[in-house]
């Protein structure tokens, strides 16, 4: 279910770093508790953000939820796909859905985000 | 547990509740240097018969059977009879904002048509269930724009209704909202373009301009539209007077039209409650604040109304919510609502034509000041204003707004305003007292 060359926050993001850019979305676990997302807020590329802010939020038919930024960056490129089909973050979180790519600044902060493990775990203690 | 305690056994009662003695327990926390150790200066209570009789007195002070050319933001139309028969009803009336929402088919039914009708006056794709008046409306159609554009700044011209640029500028004291002014053509009233282009920056997020304007004159909105595209922002259309709506273009180029809606059946009563608007495009939906009303179906597949697009809103978005309006003005505008449905597209146009009319007419014995082309109001010069309104008191007219207050090169002039409602005999009273020895003397 949650791939192991993924990194994970506690707000239930995850990010896939290839080559200096990481690959930014949410867990199948937060698209679960948000339910039928409606509506996906993503910053322009270029914003410069930071590890543990917010950096665009979600929409779902009964709540709004920050998208907190696994690392710190610039925003490289957001997904097309979801301006138009947000549904498809209820269907494939892990893959066809991510939300942005960011070119990392500080790789150094990857050790402090949870591994596949850590997060199952973590989101089982969590229920 | 009611609230209002009538005997002592029920203050008792609550008071055990409380775990204290006596209601001054209560307060006891509160230092002594703050506390008021005597009765407030209340008159004693009086009788029933005696409120009555006071407030009978009170209303009899009221300046009935004056004739009035006051305008400036709020105009004396009429009130079609079928208004307070519908908002008197206890549905509407004793019912409060409804947070169970959707339980109100009958209420968001009056919302999703008062929406409907706003977007066919203003030409946006969609409306608001309606804010607190057009004073704030103004301020939270410059903030949209800025949460739109992702700039800050907001660049109001001098002919928007100078009240409603102080309920901006208080807005955006601390919304790091620098507010800038452009000024109108001397002879015209019309905004000055040139300084407008000279003024707006890669910063500015919203050029705001009124029309008809402060002044009465039909602003260029076309030419504001084109300048603020061309630099990015985005324009807002303020209106103070609705009933222009039914004979005016709607504000081609518009990005948010914010309005007032007093005009419409809502008494022009001191300090409201009125009733405001805000109409944007549909790709700007998201940005907007306030309330919306979607239509929808229910389980069985029929026709029905809901509160849509709450994620915007501070019930459900806290401190990230568009705007802290968290209500609306229901029952105002459900007289602005019973107002467009009376007098229809066709009842509209008319009564438009008709002030004009009367506008125009007083214009020709008074002289307005700018050459724009006016609605039903316009700055007529008269030397000294107040001196002038004290004389036409004394004959029972309630003269123009004197403008020195607001606009300090304009302090020989005055705003006159003609309705429907004003009728042309008294209309050739105030020209005709306007040219008397009395009014010439002050004048002198």
């Amino acid at each position: 279910m949650y791939p192991e060359n993924f990194r994970y926050t506690k707000e239930h993001e995850w990010v896939l770093v290839e080559g200096g850019i990481g690959t930014i979305g949410i867990t199948d676990h937060a698209q679960q508790e948000l339910g039928d997302i409606v509506y996906v807020d993503l910053p322009k590329p270029g914003t410069r953000v930071e590890q543990g802010r917010s950096l665009g939020s979600v929409e779902s038919v009964k709540a709004v939820s920050d998208i907190y930024s696994p690392v710190s960056g610039e925003v490289a490129e957001i997904n097309p796909i979801l301006a138009d089909a947000p549904e498809k973050l209820n269907e494939d979180p892990h893959g066809a859905a991510w939300l942005v790519k960011i070119k990392l600044s500080a790789p150094g902060e990857l050790p402090d985000l949870m591994s596949a493990a850590d997060y199952q775990s973590y989101i089982g203690a969590e229920k | 547990m009611r609230y209002l305690p009538k005997s002592d056994s029920e203050r008792r009662q609550m008071l055990d509740a409380c775990g204290v003695e006596s209601a001054e327990d209560l307060f006891a926390h509160l230092p002594e240097a703050v506390r008021l150790r005597r009765p407030l200066h209340l008159a004693p209570g009086i009788s029933e018969y005696e409120i009555v009789d006071y407030f009978r007195e009170r209303a009899g002070e009221n300046a009935d059977g004056y004739a009035s050319f006051l305008g400036a933001g709020v105009y004396r139309h009429y009130r079609p009879v079928l208004v307070d028969a519908v908002v008197s009803r206890g549905e509407f009336l004793t019912s409060y904002t409804p947070y169970q929402a959707e339980i109100s088919q009958g209420t968001l039914t009056t919302i999703f048509e008062f929406q409907t009708m706003i977007c066919q006056l203003t030409g946006m794709d969609v409306a608001n269930a309606s804010m607190y008046d057009g004073s704030t409306a103004v301020p939270e159609a410059a903030m949209m724009a800025a949460r739109i554009t992702g700039r800050h700044r907001a660049l109001a011209a001098r002919s928007v209704h100078p009240e409603y640029r102080e309920v901006l500028r208080t807005y955006a004291l601390h919304q790091g909202m620098p507010v800038e002014e452009f000024g109108y053509v001397k002879d015209s009233g019309v905004i000055d373009l040139e300084e407008l282009e000279r003024k707006i920056d890669d910063q500015t997020a919203a050029v705001i301009v009124q029309s008809p304007n402060f002044f009465g004159v039909i602003d260029d909105v076309k030419a504001a539209a084109e300048i603020a595209h061309r630099h990015g922002a985005l324009l807002v259309v303020v209106f103070t007077e609705a009933v222009s709506l039914g004979i005016l273009e709607p504000p081609a180029g518009a990005d948010i039209v914010a309005g007032e809606l007093q005009s419409f059946a809502i008494s022009p009563s001191y300090g409201g409650p009125y009733a405001g608007i805000i109409a944007t495009r549909e790709k700007f939906v998201r940005q907007m604040p306030g309330r919306l009303v979607g239509q929808t179906v229910d389980t069985h597949g029929n026709r029905a109304f809901c509160l849509t697009l709450s994620t915007r809103e501070q019930h459900i978005r806290r401190e990230k919510a568009t705007s802290n309006i968290c209500t609306n003005q229901a029952l105002i505008a459900l007289m602005a609502t019973v107002f467009m449905t009376v007098y229809g597209k066709v009842g509209l146009r008319e009564l438009a034509l008709q002030n004009t009319a009367k506008a125009h007419y007083l214009a020709g014995k008074l002289k307005p000041a700018f050459t724009g082309k006016f609605f039903n109001e316009f700055v007529a010069r008269v030397g000294n204003p107040e001196a002038v309104n004290k004389t036409l008191l004394k004959k029972k007219i309630i003269g123009g707004l004197p403008l020195g207050r607001f606009y300090p090169e304009l302090a020989d002039s005055m705003l006159v305003c003609a309705t429907e409602t004003t009728r042309r005999g008294e209309m050739d009273e105030l020209s005709d007292a306007l040219r008397a020895p009395a009014a010439e003397e002050v004048l002198a």
